[in-house]
């Protein structure tokens, strides 16, 4: 019975389960279709409230259509809907109409990592200080290791993701979207520092760096592949922006080659 | 291992949520409350909405819950449901539970997943012998795994099923009788059903086992209607009680005394004053319950 039930809902077109009746013999199809509006719209709304400036993108009318052929192909799977929307960049990377607009699938990956940082695991970031003693002690800073918060997460762009979804909290959307070359590469650093999650645009060397720390490289192999990506690269700085982000946990020393 | 000495362990006994109004607490309502500081008997939260890890929702609900009674009222554990309870979400809720001690917690009489699928809405169950011992396996394994009593509230439903062979009330008479859990009276529910389904709603709560009523909920509902034309009242949440339903609270208070009474909110959300205006609207009608009705639960 819920497998025809749970059918209907999802289908395409408006359909009816068997074995429904009222008690004023009214067709139950147009009882039925609450159900069916309460879930597409309850689901539909929910894309809406994690993906906004990819509404804002294509607009209201376009978004929801869109949201509505996802949400009857891929319901979620679990009850916890705060993180409903995984998988919805790669059906917009892969919805003909959304073609046009080559950046939409990677602001909308933009969006669901801001929602993944915002209900991501607490964890105190580390004091500048300790920053600092780490960095007066020359033997043991490349060997040093640095846990990074669990909300952190990088994202690379052919597309202008961070200028493009910025414009959008801007107070004249329209003005600063003027601005945006979307075709110009740019890399995404998305942490939380207390509550609020922040977007940082990174340059190639410190987007090089995070990723590699990401990995558990050390920090001396995390600035030699930096300095590969790009000879600008700047240390000093790119600490302060970790720091500033509260992007960093903890700092581990071994001496010893770990594996 | 953990959650599972959560189910096994002793099982303390939880204080009650005190018989006066609480509000469903809203992210946008965060600061204020802490801010302000309202006079309110309790706050109620969906339980999904805190199965994440850390962040926000977490970091408020921890200082609201220091400050107030609290009820963790569930919307996704699919108790009507056909198929087996999810462990993985019944121990999601058992590290919620432990780690808030909420005074009360509830769930629906509905189903919400199916084959994977989670549809996100409070679906229908047909009230016939198969559905109701399904029904009370399910709560059976929910209070002995949480450790609790559990408040099973009653639907509001666009259609009935042809398989039904028991009334709405006598089912929930029997699920109440059979696995002792309690009863959620939502009114708003029972005004939403009732025109739905062409019922007399002061009848129906008179055929409920309001012995064992722990909470009650109020809410507004949104009207459209069926293929003739007939009213269908939609369970929205999006409105201020409707005096119908306040009328029929008030016809429920006589009955089971003053009780625990949230007003939900879950759209249209507005300022947080308007929904404690209408929580004191409720506490004076429980303060004005006779004294007969109160020692009648007591």
């Amino acid at each position: 019975m819920n497998a025809d039930f749970a059918a209907a809902l999802l289908a395409a077109a408006p359909a009816c389960p068997p074995g429904l009746v009222s008690w004023n013999g009214s067709d139950p199809a147009a009882r039925f279709a609450v159900y069916r509006n309460n879930v597409i719209v309850g689901l539909v709304d929910a894309l809406a409230d994690s993906f906004p400036v990819s509404q804002a993108l294509v607009g209201e009318e376009f978004f929801r259509a869109m949201a509505r052929e996802f949400v009857c192909a891929s319901p979620p799977c679990s009850p916890v809907m705060a993180l409903y929307g995984e998988g919805y960049p790669e059906f917009i990377e892969t919805f003909p109409p959304a073609t046009g607009l080559p950046y939409l699938a990677d602001v909308a990956r933009l969006e669901l990592l801001r929602v993944q940082a915002w209900h991501a695991a607490d964890a105190d970031a580390i004091k500048e200080a300790d920053v600092a003693t780490l960095v007066a002690d020359p033997e043991s800073l490349p060997e040093a290791r640095f846990t990074l918060h669990p909300s952190l997460s990088l994202l690379a762009s052919r597309h202008a993701i961070v200028s493009l979804w910025a414009a959008h909290q801007a107070e004249s959307a329209a003005t600063a979207l003027a601005a945006v070359d979307p075709a110009l590469a740019e890399t995404a650093l998305v942490c939380r520092k207390g509550l609020e999650v922040e977007i940082y645009r990174l340059a190639a060397g410190p987007a090089a760096f995070i990723a590699l720390l990401q990995q558990a490289a050390s920090f001396g192999e995390a600035v030699a592949g930096a300095f590969a990506a790009d000879a600008q690269f700047d240390p000093p700085a790119t600490l302060a922006l970790l720091l500033r982000a509260g992007a960093i946990t903890g700092i581990t020393i071994s001496r010893s080659a770990e594996s | 291992m953990t959650v599972h000495a959560i189910g096994a362990g002793p099982v303390p006994q939880p204080r009650s949520l005190p018989a006066r109004a609480g509000i469903g607490l809203k992210p946008e309502h965060f600061r204020e409350i802490l801010d302000t500081a309202p006079d309110l008997g309790f706050f109620e939260v969906h339980a999904e909405n805190y199965m994440v890890d850390g962040g926000s929702f977490h970091h408020y609900l921890t200082r609201i819950r220091e400050r107030y009674p609290l009820s963790i009222h569930g919307v996704g554990l699919s108790i009507g449901g056909e198929g087996p309870l999810d462990q993985a979400h019944l121990d999601r809720l058992a590290v919620l539970l432990a780690r808030y001690e909420p005074e009360s917690f509830s769930e629906h009489l509905a189903w919400s997943s199916h084959g994977g699928s989670f549809l996100n809405d409070l679906l229908p169950v047909p009230y016939d012998a198969a559905t109701l011992a399904r029904v009370c396996d399910h709560i059976d394994r929910v209070q002995e795994y949480l450790g609790r009593r559990m408040l099973l509230e009653n639907p509001a439903t666009y259609v009935e099923f042809a398989a039904s062979t028991l009334s709405e009330a006598e089912f929930i008479g029997e699920v109440v009788r059979r696995t002792g859990c309690g009863l959620l009276l939502d009114v708003n529910n029972v005004h939403v059903s009732c025109i739905n389904h062409g019922r007399d709603a002061r009848r129906f709560i008179g055929a409920l086992p309001l012995d064992a009523v722990g909470q009650i909920h109020l809410a507004g509902f949104a009207v459209d209607c069926d293929a003739t034309g007939a009213p269908l009242l939609i369970d929205s949440h999006g409105t201020p009680v409707a005096e119908a339903v306040w009328q029929l609270y008030a016809f429920a208070l006589d009955r089971v005394g003053a009780i625990p009474t949230l007003i939900e909110r879950d759209n249209d959300i507005p300022p947080l004053p308007v929904l404690l205006a209408e929580a004191r609207h409720a506490e004076r009608m429980l303060e004005r319950v006779p004294a007969e009705a109160e020692s009648a639960v007591a």
